[in-house]
């Protein structure tokens, strides 16, 4: 029992070891700097720029983010505070269905909904003409994909804000709006940046719904409407080929390792932050 | 009980889904006086007490029957503005529950909300409040900190004081010195004695000696009910009903 | 605040009217009773019922050997620590975070160790990656309840001189509605993870038949179908995503059915 538990906290030691070791092949030709800041992606000639799929990832988890964090709050603040709890009961059930969707399904309604509603009816305002497969497209389905994540965490976080706290402003003669805005919006603040760097964790990892609706063109996206090519979508899309091809593999294995340093750093940072936030509360 | 009533409960109900937890309560809380609650735990002076700052409106699952009138008019009334309604009243509850936010900020914020802007004007006000309960010395060198880092004593004189920045006529305390040391709660009785003058005080507390040192009217009240409501004394040395006499006995002996 | 709401939710039924609406004409029979026949990514004859038993197998498998390794593990942290420990806390963080890791992530890993083991993608390489990713769910999930059972029953039991063996034994019992919710929610979750089965399970039109044959899964017969320029076969992904749907919401209807007593709005 005591070497399971220890070889299950070890596991993500052995994640990032076994990634490194792999990516080592590369790392000695080059350095860390050099790939993460240039732009030119060229297997067959052995250049393996990242820059572009770092910013691919970024301009789509910014989306995301940009595009889930005030419905999520908005929506959060009306379950916690204001709906009746019968309103709360049928809301979480379905915030909690979404959240077992697979990405796959949420790729297929990218494809079916978000890319056509995109091409049609929102890029023909700024360009001529467009596919609908971009970065924008990428974020709104991340958007959906990390909502539930986002609301239950905001709901675990609200919900440590003492009553006594609440009524001591309204008692004062504030609204109920304004206790949000100053107390319960003030309280949770760490809560809140908690699970945004979450959800951001989660949309940087995402791969198959992102890929299915980026476009993936291994350059710099400068618009929300043009495609980009993020990482995990960069590694899903060539597993195929990367053994075939020298140090391809070793390529495609350092970006799953730069996922997985900054998804666990983000990750620990805001665990570590929102268990502060329960024992406070106990 | 002279003068006319500044609280006027009638045949008030309150239910927390199928408990009921106060049982058609009556009673007039008379003007410029400080009127005590006492009785066992859970018996439901809390209640009672949220009931007249309307606190139990956000609560889902509690049902509030009857009239309070406060001023003569019902604050359950479906016109009643809440706002107005609670800015009359300071609350203080039974443990301090400080604003996230800075001593100076906690005495502004009443103020701030109801529209005082002048940097000036919130300054003094802050000053005076502070001096009022006595805690200007203590923390007129920190008053940016946080609330959170003073003493458990010295956050219940600022939400008192937080209370009194609103400029209300009537201050409820829910216990407000249950969670406090000796020295802390002496400070706070004074000054409930002084504020006797100006605030109408509605105290609920546990502690018979308590209630005799600051209250000049006594209720006791025993699951969910009003037993008895009478002067200080005459309700502590010589209660009429045999439950009061019963809990007030270690008391008298 | 209303409308927020009310967008999320209805982000919900949006994503399965969808998926309902394009899946439902194409969805038939033959898809979910056959297996891929000769040019079935042309638009000819055939179903996915490969797909569906290997995910189904994957599911199973992973969920099944996810249990048998978090078991102990929360039984340990749960009976054998005190609520104090650093491990018990560490152990529980690195399940948190462990959770947070994507599944692409943990496809790369299972593929590092599959090429220095010399293994092939296989149905075993899937279970065994997806067991990883399902792993930290199935902790947190029978962690959440246990922590819920009172702690005087265990003083109780260890008062009337039972070991901590019995002690874990009741324990067991008292909460096997959360290790059910446990269960399906690994189910879900491995049911329909594509990330980290593309590289480690493989791919075949045929049910797999040993261990280590390459499995087919569901998600990814999904992906494939959508990158056909064949109408038909498209449709048939839509159909496909539907199945999937289909399961995936009937597994977590039941997950949540069964863990209404325990249920804090924990994801
Ligand atoms: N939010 C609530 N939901 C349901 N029942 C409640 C709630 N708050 C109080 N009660 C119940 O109402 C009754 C009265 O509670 P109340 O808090 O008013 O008692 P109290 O007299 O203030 O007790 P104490 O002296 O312990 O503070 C109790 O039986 C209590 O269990
Ligand atoms: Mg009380």
């Amino acid at each position: 029992m005591l070497v399971l538990t220890i070889l299950s906290v070890l596991l993500a030691v052995f994640i990032g070891l076994g990634l490194y070791l792999r990516s080592l092949p590369l790392l000695e030709l080059k350095s860390v700097g050099s790939l993460l800041t240039s732009s030119v992606w060229k297997p067959f000639k052995g250049e393996f720029g990242f820059f572009p799929f770092i910013m691919g990832t970024l301009w789509v988890t910014g989306i995301a983010i940009v595009v889930a964090l005030p419905l999520c709050l908005l929506s959060g603040i009306f379950i916690s505070e204001y709906a009746h709890h019968r309103v709360r009961k049928i809301i979480v059930p379905f915030v909690d269905l979404l959240s077992g969707i697979p990405p796959v399904v949420f790729g297929v309604w990218g494809v079916l909904f978000v890319v056509p509603l995109i091409q049609e009816y929102i890029a023909p305002h700024f360009v001529e003409y467009a596919t609908g497969y971009s970065v924008l497209a990428g974020g709104i389905v991340l958007a959906v994909m990390i909502f539930p994540l986002i609301i239950s965490i905001l709901l675990e976080v609200f919900g440590t804000v003492p009553r006594e706290l609440k009524d001591a402003s309204l008692s004062l003669g504030a609204t109920q709006w304004q206790t949000v805005k100053f107390v319960l919006l003030k309280r949770s603040m760490p809560g809140i940046i908690a699970a945004i760097v979450l959800a951001i964790s989660r949309a940087f990892g995402e791969t198959i719904a992102v890929l299915m609706v980026c476009g993936n063109l291994p350059e710099v996206p400068h618009s929300v409407l043009d495609s980009g090519y993020p990482l995990p979508a960069l590694i899903a899309n060539n597993y195929g080929e990367m053994l075939s091809i020298p140090l391809y593999d070793s390529a495609l294995l350092f970006s799953a390792l730069i996922l997985f340093i900054i998804i666990f750093l983000f990750n620990a940072i805001s665990r570590i932050v929102l268990s502060r936030i329960e024992r406070r509360m106990n | 009980m002279a003068n006319t009533p500044h609280i006027s409960v009638q045949n008030l109900n309150v239910y927390y889904g199928q408990n009921h937890a106060l049982k058609n309560i009556s009673i007039d809380i008379p003007d410029k006086k400080v009127t005590s609650f006492i009785g066992p735990s859970g018996c439901g002076k809390t209640t009672l007490l949220k009931t007249f700052n309307r606190l139990h409106d956000s609560s889902v699952d509690v049902r509030v029957e009857g009239k309070v009138l406060v001023d003569g008019e019902d604050i359950y009334d479906s016109k009643a503005e809440v706002t107005h309604i609670r800015k009359k009243m300071g609350l203080l509850s039974q443990r301090p529950f400080p604003l996230p936010m800075s001593i100076y900020d906690n005495i502004a914020y009443g103020p701030r909300i109801h529209g005082m802007r002048d940097k000036e004007k919130l300054d003094q006000l802050v000053e005076q409040q502070l001096r009022d309960v006595a805690l200007w010395d203590e923390v007129k060198d920190r008053l940016n900190t946080p609330a959170v880092r003073l003493s458990i004593g010295q956050q219940q004189r600022l939400c008192l004081a937080r209370g009194l920045a609103v400029q209300p006529e009537i201050i409820l305390g829910d216990e407000p010195t249950s969670a406090l040391d000796p020295k802390s709660t002496q400070k706070i009785e004074e000054l409930f004695v002084q504020l006797r003058e100006k605030y109408t005080i509605v105290l609920v507390t546990h502690i018979l000696r308590q209630a005799r040192r600051v209250s000049d009217f006594i209720a006791f009240i025993y699951n969910g009910e009003i037993i008895e409501f009478a002067p200080t004394e005459e309700l502590l040395l010589n209660p009429k009903e045999e439950l009061t006499k019963e809990y007030v006995r270690g008391f008298v002996s | 605040m209303i409308v927020a709401s009310v967008l999320i939710v209805g982000g919900f039924f949006l994503i399965v009217g969808t998926i309902l609406i394009k899946g439902l004409p194409a969805l038939s029979l033959d898809l979910i009773t056959k297996t891929p026949g000769g040019g079935f990514y042309m638009g000819k004859e055939g179903g996915v019922l490969n797909a569906i038993v290997g995910s189904l197998y994957i599911a199973l498998g992973s969920s099944g050997l996810a249990l048998i390794l978090s078991l102990p593990i929360v039984l340990y942290i749960n009976v054998y620590l005190k609520r104090s420990s650093k491990l018990g806390s560490i152990a529980r963080l690195s399940s948190d975070v462990l959770f947070g890791i994507p599944s692409i992530v943990y496809g790369a890993f299972g593929f590092t160790v599959m090429i220095y083991f010399g293994l092939k993608t296989s149905l075993l390489g899937g279970i065994l990656t997806v067991t990883l990713l399902v792993l930290p769910i199935m902790i947190r999930t029978m962690d959440e309840v246990i922590r819920t059972i009172p702690k005087e029953l265990l003083d109780a039991s260890y008062s009337l001189g039972s070991t901590r063996l019995e002690a874990s034994k009741i324990l067991i019992r008292q909460s096997i509605p959360g290790i059910f919710t446990a269960i399906l929610l690994s189910f879900g979750r491995g049911i329909g993870d594509v990330a980290s089965v593309m590289f480690t399970a493989g791919f075949s039109d045929n049910i797999p038949t040993s261990i280590d044959s390459p499995a087919p899964t569901l998600p990814l017969a999904i992906f494939f179908q959508l990158g056909s320029p064949v109408d038909e076969v498209q449709a048939r992904a839509y159909a496909s995503a539907l199945v999937l749907t289909i399961i995936v919401l009937l597994i977590s209807i039941g997950a949540r059915t069964l863990s209404k007593r325990f249920s804090k709005n924990k994801i």
